[in-house]
């Protein structure tokens, strides 16, 4: 291992605050850690927990879900609606042997360019130090697969 | 394999993203490694967004038989409307169009070209999975309803009533207080051509009073709002004046009756009084006073009732109760001003414990003819005319501890004051600043004039107001203590008068009015408008704009402009008589749909409905603004979302993830 590990972070954000912080720190050509790939959803209410099963299965490291800070949802409230599953996936990620620092919960409006990205080498660092997930994509389809085998539950 | 055929296009922006992404090897890179998926067509260019660029992709929609489209430039958020443009006059649906940033989210942000060249492909190819799960759709088009609703009735908010109501349309005007008029009304002269408010500002409010376009509620608040662009429902409480305004010739007769004498907080600034029946000043629009119940005696003893008595047409009604009433708008424009900062705040400048300290809006009240000195500048004792005045600047602006901002208005506020105490009283005036700020049209000259008329201007933040003297020549006076840091020097000016140029703040009670309206405001509470340059009177929240100090201190000239952009922002929209919107719906299929009726909560739009009969629940695309939340929760998979379906997500997160490139199978069936 002497190379050193490069975490791949998926980033949910909603399309009018947090998408646009994103923007916003790109636009004042502030640096920060490449490990985030950003999938704009118009909410952060539109994450279905699924989604973030479904990047760690698929081999991210760690997932951020960023939206409107609350009171400022575009939606009115939907934010703290991705805040109750937030706390709802952390603990099933737990139970699933998965460090709850692996998902983080960003409230990050459209003029806090700065904070995104401060935030995310941050979250980045943190996952760092977590280490690789390893969690093998094909495995989990394996058993995922297995589940549904009749003969299997058969026997 | 997938079966569509895409097209993707790498920009270079000029260097902006060809500085640190290497854009053709990551155009090669789509075009080999992403071609089991269906890219068939992969470039790069200088400026995509050119009309050579849109050019070029609309060649290959035609010559190659495009299905789908991505883009990797800039942010959605500044070309996504016009790629998929150019993607409809190519002859294919706009909505099959991705737009994916390497510019924002990769190239600005990453200095190493071999990491961003990495993401960029990963960005590209999370784009191209998503594109594969587009699907076409046409905007949705609602009628729009012309009736414009205009909070406030300061002179932002009259004027973009006035523009509005010109053009034809219908306007429904709300003020909270008994008139409008705004703070303008209790200005005396305006600075820098010192013409007179009230010859400037009563025209105007009478020209709204009567105009046959505008329906005027003073004395009421607006209470709910719902809807959406176009259609907005909004609720107006009426709040009970105890006067029948349809009985009313606001002859008067009832404030002179009136036995009980208050202090008027908000128009005289606490500085004058007025009777429990009241209109703020004469020339109130409208001339229909109200019954301030808190202070009257009927309500607070059961007797008295001379208004009642000496009212020429029976108009006063004891009994009548707030009312509500409820009107279908278009949309809205939001001036709803600003407040004084409460200079009681820096208790060091002595507000409210030493007499002869006053607000700016005090001495607005002073100088004002129909004011309660009859605009005469004299001491709190109402006789002595002061010989030495001093004007402090930023009080509670361009200060850490209260404001960080420039309340924009008070440099020139002070010079006019400046003025007018020399013209009144002869008086020397002492004027202490930070830095003199005079940035619009005559504004430098009005400072030159005010510098002829030999204020002395003193360049220091004074650090206290005090009465205690400590040398000779300080007894009775009020003395200013202050640095003068342009010659270095501690100074003492004892002066007979203070004049507190206070900042503008927010109004109180922004966070209501943010939530009401469903807007955002700024940490200070300042309204925001949806581009600070491009587009300063929109707000985020289509449908509603903002004018007047409520997005930030401003003069009354550029108060007026705002006005009066709001309003072309709004006849503009009012002609195009439909508005288009996103297609982001959601939909339920009544297949699977198990009547659980959790997303019935989900919604904060009310646009999902449960179906008794069918025990099915329903979304109504109207209501639907598209957040997804209620696909996100529905528990048998029954509600699907446009553009951003749970396929398209999973499918661009494979693709964020690479794992398109290995053997999963995401295409569609």
């Amino acid at each position: 291992m002497s190379e050193k590990f490069e975490p791949v972070i998926i980033g949910f954000t909603c399309n009018w605050c947090s998408y646009r912080a994103a923007d916003m720190a790109g636009m004042g050509r502030i640096k920060y850690a490449p490990n985030i790939r950003l999938i704009r959803l118009m909410c952060s209410g539109r994450l279905d927990p699924t989604f973030v099963i479904k990047a760690f299965a698929g081999g991210a490291d760690g997932v951020l879900v960023s939206g409107c800070h609350p009171g400022d949802c575009h939606y009115i409230e939907q934010n703290y609606k991705a805040m109750r599953r937030f706390y709802l996936l952390r603990k099933l990620l737990s139970q699933m042997g998965i460090e709850p620092g692996r998902l983080k919960l960003l409230w990050a409006s459209a003029a806090e360019g700065q904070i995104f990205a401060d935030e995310v080498t941050k979250f980045t660092e943190e996952v760092r130090a977590l280490g690789p997930l390893h969690w093998d994509p094909t495995a989990a389809l394996e058993a995922e697969q297995s589940i549904y085998q009749p003969a299997e539950v058969a026997a | 394999m997938s079966k569509e055929k895409i097209g993707v296009y790498i920009c270079h922006c000029g260097s902006n993203i060809a500085g640190t992404v290497d854009v053709a090897e990551v155009s090669r890179w789509a075009g080999e490694a992403l071609k089991d998926r269906g890219v068939v067509v992969s470039r790069d260019y200088k400026f995509m967004c050119s009309s050579l660029g849109q050019e070029l992709i609309q060649k290959d929609i035609k010559e190659q038989g495009l299905t789908r489209v991505v883009v990797a430039a800039c942010s959605p958020h500044l070309h996504e409307q016009t790629f998929r443009n150019a993607c409809k006059e190519g002859g294919l649906n706009p909505y099959l169009c991705e737009l994916v940033s390497i510019r924002e989210q990769c190239s600005w942000i990453h200095p190493d070209k071999a990491v961003g060249t990495e993401k960029a492909k990963a960005i590209v190819s999370g784009g191209v999975e998503k594109v594969i799960w587009d699907e076409p759709l046409e905007p949705l088009r609602v009628p729009i309803n012309p009736v414009t609703l205009v909070v406030g009735g300061g002179i932002a908010g009259i004027q973009a009533a006035l523009e509005v109501a010109n053009a034809g349309y219908p306007v429904i005007m709300v003020e909270r207080e008994p008139s409008i008029g705004g703070h303008m009304a209790q200005f005396d002269k305006t600075f820098p051509t010192l013409d007179c408010s009230a010859c400037i500002l009563t025209p105007r409010m009478v020209e709204v009073g009567s105009h046959p376009n505008v329906k005027l509620f003073s004395y009421a608040e607006v209470t709910n709002v719902s809807g959406y662009v176009g259609n907005f429902q909004v609720t107006i409480k009426q709040k009970a004046r105890s006067v029948n305004t349809d009985l009313c010739t606001g002859c008067g007769i009832c404030q002179e009756k009136c036995p009980k004498k208050v202090i008027d907080p908000v128009f005289e600034a606490g500085l004058g009084y007025r009777k429990a029946v009241y209109t703020p000043f004469p020339q109130a629009v409208p001339k229909y006073p109200v019954i301030d119940r808190e202070n009257c005696t009927y309500f607070l003893k059961g007797t008295c009732r001379a208004c009642e008595k000496f009212c020429p047409t029976g108009a006063i009604d004891f009994t009548q109760e707030d009312e509500y009433f409820t009107f279908d708008v278009g949309q809205i424009i939001l001036a709803t001003g600003w407040d004084l900062f409460d200079a009681r705040r820096i208790p060091q400048y002595g507000y409210g414990r030493l007499a002869n300290v006053f607000t700016s809006l005090e001495f607005e009240r002073l100088t004002n003819a129909a004011g309660p000195t009859g605009g005469k500048v004299v001491l709190r004792d109402g006789v002595t005319v002061p010989k030495s005045v001093a004007i402090v600047h930023c009080v509670g602006s361009r200060d850490q501890n209260y404001n960080p901002y420039c309340s924009a208005i008070c440099c020139m506020q002070s010079l006019k004051f400046a003025h007018l105490v020399h013209e009144r009283t002869g008086a020397e005036v002492y004027n202490f600043y930070l830095e003199m700020r005079t940035p619009a049209k005559g504004y430098e000259e009005f400072y030159q004039r005010v510098l002829e008329e030999g204020t002395h201007f003193i360049r220091g933040k004074v650090a206290e107001i005090t009465d205690a003297a400590r040398y000779p020549g300080e007894e009775g006076k009020l003395i200013v203590q202050a640095e003068n840091t342009l010659i270095g020097k501690q100074m003492r000016v004892p002066v007979d008068m203070v004049i507190l140029s206070a900042a503008l703040e927010p109004r109180r009670d922004f966070k209501e009015v943010a939530r009401l309206f469903g807007i955002s405001c700024s940490e200070e509470g300042w309204l925001i408008e949806r581009h600070p340059k491009l587009d300063p009177v929109a707000t985020m929240t289509e449908g509603i704009y903002i004018a007047g100090c409520a997005q930030g201190p401003k003069d009354i000239p550029a108060s007026v402009a705002q006005g009066a952009a709001a309003a072309a922002r709004v006849i503009g929209k009012i002609q195009q008589k439909q508005i288009t919107m996103e297609p982001i719906r959601a939909s339920i299929d009544q297949e699977k749909c198990s009547g659980c009726r959790i997303c019935n909560n989900m919604c904060p739009f009310n646009a999902i409905t449960f179906i008794e009969d069918r025990m099915v629940s329903e979304v109504n695309p109207a209501l639907c603004q598209g957040c997804g939340t209620c696909v996100a929760a529905c528990p048998a998979g029954a509600i699907s979302g446009t553009v951003f379906s749970d396929q398209a997500i999973l499918a661009q997160l494979d693709g964020l993830l690479l794992n398109n490139l290995k053997t999963l199978d995401l295409t569609p069936a």
